[in-house]
């Protein structure tokens, strides 16, 4: 670990070991809310340039339904829960018991909006108490926000802070996957996890990495 | 000879410039600004996307000008003057700036239009007059500009793609 390059593989394998604990009960929370089988894994944790995080989430220009929520406490940081339209009126339909609802649509229900809030608090929620359990800081979450727009434009957003220490940010992404649906159909989701740069070494210090 | 409308493509924080036939164009433009500079008689036109107000806020040693409104306008206009432009030739049109999320720390939520008013700002500076601009609102925005038309193209997700 030198000042140049402060994050080794070896670090990056501890972020996804964290990712991994807090997919698995975001998975087993969101399997219970549907009454589906929902596999969530960490396919990579990775420093990456700001373009390539847009990348990571289907390219700046997609659209997508993004939830976004700050942590604060001992550590800080920004994290996302993205879904491609399909997938989220997939998720939304079958959780409000609406065929026709659609997030394309101009004028949303508001049922259905906040269903998707819920759905971020819900995930969110597990996902950090996961983290929080096994690293021991005090992490809390701020009230998720929605938007509904191109993936550039939402994401950009929580780089903010980011952006006044780097160029590059480390992403624990989780991918979502409803088990047995066939690829065309299937549910596909990420998660992005965004710790600001002065909260890397709190990290690996309550894990002992450091 | 066939000569392909290429189209020139800036990242996030990221700068370049181009020549007719070819269009330049940024994606996803959040609280960001994108700025385009052109000279209308040369057909040369740069493009900057910036995220931040100024480049005092850079807390890191290596700073990358296209980050930063003030730092970011000035490279771009001097990338043109390499390639011929005179400053006093240059226009703008800028994009952007928009309140994607109405929470966070209060700097964080009001980071859009500190952005817009940090890049008026800067072009009054250098004394480039702005021709157009769609900033502000709650929107994404996808930017191109055409140098042989003088032309930006913005389209927003829900909204008419406007040219102005």
């Amino acid at each position: 670990m030198n000042s140049e390059n402060p994050i080794s593989d070896m670090h990056l394998d501890v972020l996804k070991e964290v990712g991994n604990i807090g997919a698995a009960h975001a998975a087993t929370s969101l399997s219970q809310l549907l009454d589906r089988k929902i596999d969530m894994y960490v396919p990579d944790v990775k420093l990456v340039s700001f373009d390539e995080m847009f990348d990571l989430a289907g390219g700046a220009e997609t659209i997508v339904a993004g939830i976004f929520l700050r942590i604060e406490g001992d550590l800080s940081g920004s994290m996302f829960f993205v879904l491609p339209l399909k997938s989220a009126n997939h998720f939304i339909r079958k959780l409000i018991s609406d065929k026709t609802f659609d997030f394309a649509s101009p004028n949303l229900p508001e049922i259905g909006i906040s269903a998707m809030q819920e759905l971020g608090n819900i995930l969110s929620g597990s996902y950090l108490s996961a983290l929080s359990d096994f690293t021991g800081l005090k992490i809390y979450p701020t009230v998720p926000s929605l938007s509904v727009d191109m993936v550039g434009a939402i994401v950009s957003f929580g780089l903010i802070e980011v952006s006044h220490h780097s160029d590059e940010v480390i992403v624990i992404n989780t991918q979502i996957r409803e088990e047995g649906e066939d690829e065309a159909s299937g549910i596909e989701g990420h998660f992005f996890l965004l710790p600001d740069p002065s909260s890397y070494v709190t990290i690996f210090r309550s894990l002992g990495v450091m | 000879m066939v000569i392909l409308n290429e189209v020139i493509r800036v990242g996030i924080a990221d700068m370049n410039i181009v020549k007719e036939p070819m269009t330049i164009r940024t994606s996803g433009l959040g609280s960001c600004v994108g700025i385009v500079l052109y000279d209308e008689k040369k057909k040369i036109a740069g493009m900057v996307h910036i995220m931040l107000p100024d480049s005092n806020l850079g807390k890191s040693d290596r700073i990358n000008a296209a980050k930063f409104a003030d730092t970011g306008i000035y490279g771009l206009m001097e990338l043109l003057k390499a390639e011929g432009v005179r400053p006093m030739a240059l226009k703008a049109k800028i994009a952007g700036g928009s309140q994607m999320f109405q929470f966070g720390s209060s700097d964080t939520i009001r980071i859009g239009p500190r952005n817009v008013e940090a890049v008026k700002q800067e072009l009054k500076r250098l004394s480039i007059p702005i021709i157009a601009e769609d900033t502000g609102g709650s929107s994404g925005r996808t930017i191109e500009f055409n140098p042989s038309l003088s032309m930006l193209t913005i389209r927003t997700v829900n909204l008419r793609t406007k040219e102005i």
